[in-house]
C-alpha cells in the first residue's frame, strides 16, 4: 500500500503493507537508523517518536495508523529548542554508556519537557519508567533531564 | 619524567616503524610486546605473547590520529585507551581524533573486549607509544634548532625552547619526525602521575555527540547499497535439530526474497545451529514470514532438561553429601564436628540473560570466495576461528570491521550470530545481509549464566572465631570440566583466610549453552558466600564487615592457589571495606521500621570492592535507598566519567538480578521466558543514589568493567534480613508468599 507520511518537515512515500509497524518503515525503508529496535513490544522505549509532539513506541504504530500527523524521530530533534538543550545536557555529563538506547531516552524526556518544563524527580521517573537503560546510565538521565530543564545546574557529582 | 620498570627480555624487544603520513606528517606504527611484568599478572594460560600494535599519526595541522584497536561495547576503551596514547603524547585533547580498527591480528595483537582486561593490558604500552612519539617531534625539533633535545618542553602540542622562547607546533616538525629513528619503548621516559594533563580527566566519550543525534553507528545501523534483512529461526529447545523444513509458504510471503534451510556443524555451541533463514526486503517482513514455515525438530536431545528437573537433580546432590574435592585445607570435618556452634544453610540462583539492548545482529556480504562483515562482536579474533571451523572460510578470505555494540556484558564473547549470517551470506553470494535476532530469539538463545546450588557449613569457635568452612557446589558439566561460566573459584573467601576448609564440587549435565556474564562466576559465589558469611558473623556475635576485617588479617599478599589468578592483597580488602564502613556511616542504622544497611566485599577481575545497601521493605516491595561503593582499581582513574558510569551501572544491574525477577526456566529445554515482560530489566524508578569512593592504591591501574557488581547483591539480601529477618537464600528475590 502507498503511503505518504510527514516525517521530520518533509513527505516521504512508502509502499508497505498497512500493518507494518512505523518502526521498520523508519529504518529499513527510510534509512532512518537512529530510531532502535529493542523488543517489538513496546516493552523497552529504544524505538521513541514523536507523534504530533507526543512519545509514542514505533514498534507498536502500525503504518496505517499515522495518517498525516507529524513524525520527528531522534535525526530531526536538535533542530528544536527542548531537543538541543537535551542533547547539550547529555553530553555535559556524558549519560551514556553503550547508548544504544539513548536516542529513545532523549525522545521521551523532549516530550516529558514540552508537557512539564521543570519536571521533580517524582515526574522524570514517571514519564521514563517505559525508557529501559541496559548500562543502567539512570542516575544521569535524571541528572540531564534537570540540567536541560534549568532546574540542575552541575552534574550528579560526577568526578 | 622517570623510567618506569618494565622487565628487560631481549625476545620482546619493541619494533617501532616511523614512516611519512601521505600529505605528511608523522605515522607510527608501533609493534609492542605486552611486558613481562604486565604478561605476568594475567592469565597466561590464555593471553599468547601477542604483540600489541597502536598506531599513531601525527598530520601537518597537528591533528592527532589515534587507532582504536579494541571493541567499543559500552565499556569507554575507545575513549580510554587513546587517552592514555594522547597523555604521554603530550597533546590537547581537543587535537585527538579516533579511528576505529578493523580486525588484524597480525597488526594490532588482540582484539577483545572481556574480562575487565584492557586498562592493565594497555596501560604501559599504549603510554610507551604516546611517549615514543613525543621523544621523536622532540628530537626533530632540536635537530631543526640546532639545540640539544634536554633543552626542550612540550605542552598541548607544541615544543618550546626557553632559552631562545621559540615554539613550534607537532604539525610542523612531523616529517621531518617520520625520518628518525624511534627509540626503544622500554627505555622512554614516561610522565609521572602527577604530570598527567588527560589522564584522570573526566573526559565525555569519543562518539556521544553522534549517538545523541542518531546517528548510524551500532552494527544494526549498517547499511549497503542492495542489503537484504533476515532472521534465523532455530529449534524451540535448546540442542534441537533440523529434521524437514517446507519452505514455500514462507517463501511466497510478502518481501521475502529467499528462504534458506541451514544444517549446522552440529555444534551449536562453538559453531553454528541448524535452522532456517528467511530472507527478505525488510526485516519486519522476514520476521513475520516465520509463522509460515513448517519445520519438523528432532528435539529429544533436550527431554528432561527442564529447571524443576535440574533442582531435583541438586537437592539430590547435596543430600547425598559433598562432592568431588576441589580444595581441602587442614581437616575441615574434624573442626566442624568438634566445633562450639555449626551452622548451615543451601543457597541457589538461577539461569539469568544477558539481553544487551541492542538484540544481537551482524551484517556479511560473500563475494568470489571472499567475505565481508560488520560485526558487534566483543571477540571479533575468536570469531573469525568460528567460521573456519563451522564453514570452512579461512581467516585470511575475511574482511571484519568492528561496529560499537549496544551493550556486551559477555553476550557478544560468543560469535553464533556471527557464523548464522555468515552461513546464510554464503547462501546468497554477492548479496549483503543483516541478520537481526528477535528479541525472543535473544532471550531464548542466550549463553545464559548458568543456575548453581551452594551447601555451606561453618563452624564457630567458643570465642566467635571461624574455625571450619565448607561448600558443595553444584553446577553444570559433563562430569570432566564444568560447563562454560559454569566453574568455582577455589580462592572463594574464606578460603585462604582459616585453616579448615573444603570445597567439593558436582556436575549436572545440560543441553543449554552457557556463557561469561558480567563478572562471570563471581556475580554468583559472592552473592551465595557473602549471604552465608553473614549468617556465619550473626552467629558468631559480630557482623559481616567486622568478621571479613578478622578473617583479612595482616596485611599480605596471598598467591592463587593454582598461580595462574590475580594474587589477594588483604590489605587493599582491608582498605575498601573500611572505607565503606566510613562512607557508609555503618555503625548509625537507619532507626525507621523494616529499614536497614547491609554489607558485603569481593575481590574480583583485580578489583577490590566494598558496598552497603541501604533498604526498606515495606508489605514485601523493596526500596533501595542508597549504595555506598568503595572500591580500589589501582593507583588511577583513567576517565572518571566512564569510570563512574561503570560502577553505577554494575550496581544496578545487580539490583536487577536480585529485584525485578529476572530467572531463565526450562522445560524440556526450552526457554519459558521471550521478553521485557518475563525477563525485566532494571527501570528508573528503582534506582537508588550511588555514592563512590575510590581508594587509590600504588598498583597499576585495572579494569572496571565488572567488579562492581558482586557485592551489591549481597549487600543488598543482608539488609533486607536486616531489615525484616527474613533471610535470601534464593536469587530473586521473593519476599511474596502466594
Amino acid at each position: 500500500m502507498p503511503y505518504r507520511l510527514n516525517i521530520n518537515g518533509t513527505s516521504r512515500r512508502v509502499d508497505v503493507p498497512p500493518d507494518m509497524p512505523l518502526l521498520w518503515v523508519l529504518r529499513d525503508e527510510l534509512g532512518l537508523v537512529g530510531t532502535k529496535y529493542g523488543c517489538g513490544k513496546g516493552l523497552c522505549g529504544a524505538c521513541t517518536v514523536h507523534v504530533d509532539g507526543a512519545a509514542r513506541r514505533s514498534c507498536q504504530l502500525p503504518v496505517s495508523s499515522v495518517g498525516q500527523a507529524k513524525i520527528h524521530t531522534i535525526e530531526h530533534i536538535g533542530a528544536t529548542a527542548i531537543g538541543a538543550r537535551l542533547q547539550q545536557a547529555w553530553l555535559k555529563i556524558d549519560v551514556m554508556q553503550c547508548g544504544y538506547c539513548q536516542a529513545g531516552q532523549i525522545m521521551s524526556a523532549c516530550a516529558l519537557l514540552g508537557q512539564t518544563p521543570q519536571p521533580n524527580t517524582e515526574q522524570i521517573d514517571s514519564a521514563m519508567a517505559g525508557n529501559i537503560c541496559r548500562c543502567g546510565c539512570y542516575n544521569r538521565i535524571r541528572s540531564a533531564i534537570r540540567i536541560a530543564a534549568g532546574v540542575e545546574e552541575e552534574a550528579d557529582r560526577v568526578a | 619524567m622517570s623510567h618506569e620498570n618494565t622487565a628487560a627480555d631481549p625476545t620482546r624487544r619493541t619494533v617501532l616503524k616511523a614512516s611519512l603520513l601521505a600529505g605528511g606528517g608523522l605515522a607510527l606504527d608501533a609493534l609492542i610486546p605486552l611486558p613481562a611484568a604486565v604478561l605476568d599478572a594475567m592469565e597466561r594460560k590464555t593471553v599468547a605473547p601477542a604483540q600489541l600494535s597502536a598506531f599513531v599519526s601525527i598530520a601537518p595541522d597537528g591533528t592527532v590520529t589515534i587507532v582504536s584497536k579494541n571493541p567499543e561495547i559500552g565499556q569507554g576503551v575507545k575513549t580510554s585507551l587513546p587517552m592514555m596514547v594522547a597523555d604521554e603524547l603530550d597533546c590537547d585533547w581537543s587535537q585527538v581524533r579516533i579511528a576505529q580498527a578493523d580486525v588484524d591480528q597480525k597488526r594490532y595483537g588482540e582484539q577483545s573486549a572481556g574480562g575487565s582486561t584492557a586498562t592493565p593490558k594497555n596501560w604501559l604500552p599504549m603510554r610507551q607509544t604516546g611517549a615514543a612519539a613525543r621523544a621523536m617531534l622532540v628530537q626533530a625539533a632540536a635537530m631543526r634548532w640546532h639545540v640539544d633535545a634536554g633543552e626542550l618542553s612540550t605542552a598541548k602540542g607544541r615544543i618550546f625552547h626557553r632559552a631562545t622562547g621559540r615554539s613550534v607546533s607537532y604539525g610542523k616538525v612531523a616529517s621531518l619526525a617520520a625520518t628518525l629513528a624511534p627509540p626503544d619503548l622500554e627505555t622512554v621516559p614516561l610522565k609521572q602521575p602527577g604530570q598527567f594533563t588527560i589522564i584522570g580527566r573526566p573526559l565525555v566519550g569519543i562518539d556521544s555527540a553522534r549517538i545523541v543525534e542518531g546517528k548510524p553507528i551500532f552494527g544494526i545501523d549498517t547499511r549497503l547499497p542492495g542489503m537484504l534483512y533476515a532472521v534465523y529461526e532455530v529449534a524451540p529447545a535448546h540442542g534441537g535439530r533440523l529434521v524437514k523444513a517446507d519452505i514455500e509458504a514462507a517463501r511466497l510471503s510478502l518481501g521475502v526474497k529467499h528462504v534458506v534451510p541451514i544444517i549446522g556443524n552440529g555444534d551449536a555451541d562453538t559453531g553454528l545451529a541448524d535452522g532456517v533463514a528467511i530472507v527478505a526486503s525488510n526485516w519486519w517482513l522476514a520476521n513475520q514470514a516465520r509463522s509460515k514455515l513448517a519445520v519438523d525438530w528432532d528435539l529429544s536431545a533436550a527431554k528432561g532438561h527442564s529447571s524443576s528437573v535440574y533442582r531435583a537433580k541438586a537437592d539430590a546432590a547435596m543430600a547425598a553429601g559433598a562432592g568431588t574435592d576441589l580444595r581441602r585445607d587442614g581437616e575441615p570435618e574434624a573442626q566442624l564436628a568438634s566445633s562450639a556452634k555449626r551452622i548451615s544453610a543451601r543457597y541457589d540462583y538461577p539461569f539469568i540473560a544477558h539481553a544487551t539492548i541492542e538484540p544481537q545482529n551482524c551484517t556479511a556480504r560473500y563475494q568470489e570466495g571472499r567475505l565481508e562483515i560488520w560485526a558487534p562482536s566483543q571477540t571479533p579474533q575468536r570469531g573469525l576461528e568460528t567460521l573456519h571451523n563451522a564453514l570452512g572460510i579461512a581467516p585470511d578470505a575475511v574482511t571484519l570491521h568492528l561496529r560499537r555494540a549496544g551493550g556486551g556484558f559477555g553476550r557478544r564473547l560468543m560469535n553464533d550470530y556471527m557464523v548464522q549470517v555468515a552461513a546464510i551470506a554464503k547462501a546468497v553470494p554477492g548479496v549483503p545481509v543483516q541478520l537481526i535476532w528477535s528479541r525472543e530469539d535473544d532471550i531464548r538463545r542466550d549463553y545464559y549464566r548458568p543456575g548453581g546450588w551452594h551447601s555451606f557449613e561453618a563452624g564457630i569457635g567458643a570465642n566467635g572465631d571461624l574455625v571450619a568452612f565448607s561448600d558443595h557446589f553444584v553446577t553444570f558439566g559433563d562430569g570432566k570440566t564444568p560447563a562454560r561460566a559454569a566453574g568455582f573459584n577455589v580462592a572463594m573467601p574464606p578460603a585462604g583466610l582459616i585453616q579448615h576448609l573444603h570445597y567439593s564440587q558436582t556436575m549436572l549435565p545440560t543441553v543449554v549453552t552457557t556463557g561469561a556474564l558480567r563478572a562471570p562466576g563471581s556475580n554468583a559465589l559472592c552473592f551465595a558466600s557473602q549471604s552465608f558469611l553473614d549468617e556465619v558473623a550473626l552467629a558468631a556475635g559480630t557482623d559481616l564487615p567486622q568478621l571479613m576485617l578478622s578473617l583479612l588479617g595482616e596485611r599480605r599478599e596471598i598467591a592463587a592457589p593454582d598461580n595462574r589468578a590475580p594474587s589477594f592483597d588483604t590489605g587493599r580488602a582491608r582498605d575498601v571495606v573500611e572505607r565503606v564502613l566510613q562512607t557508609s556511616r555503618w555503625t548509625q542504622r537507619p532507626t525507621e521500621r523494616g529499614r536497614a544497611k547491609g554489607f558485603a566485599f569481593y575481590f574480583s577481575h583485580r578489583g577490590y570492592f566494598a558496598e552497603v545497601v541501604e533498604a526498606s521493605v515495606s508489605s514485601a516491595d523493596v526500596t533501595v535507598h542508597k549504595v555506598w561503593v568503595a572500591g580500589d582499581v589501582g593507583s588511577q582513574i583513567v576517565n572518571p566519567m566512564g569510570a563512574e558510569n561503570q560502577v553505577r551501572g554494575a550496581v544496578i544491574d545487580g539490583l536487577a538480578q536480585a529485584l525485578t525477577g529476572q530467572a531463565i526456566e526450562f522445560i524440556d529445554g526450552a526457554v519459558q521466558q521471550s521478553n521485557f515482560h518475563d525477563f525485566p530489566l532494571a527501570r528508573i524508578p528503582m534506582t537508588p543514589e550511588i555514592e563512590i569512593a575510590w581508594v587509590k592504591s600504588d598498583k597499576p591501574p585495572t579494569g572496571l568493567g565488572e567488579p562492581a557488581l558482586p557485592p551489591v547483591i549481597p549487600a543488598l539480601t543482608n539488609a533486607i534480613f536486616a531489615a525484616t529477618g527474613t533471610r535470601i537464600r534464593s536469587l530473586p528475590v521473593r519476599l511474596r508468599t502466594t
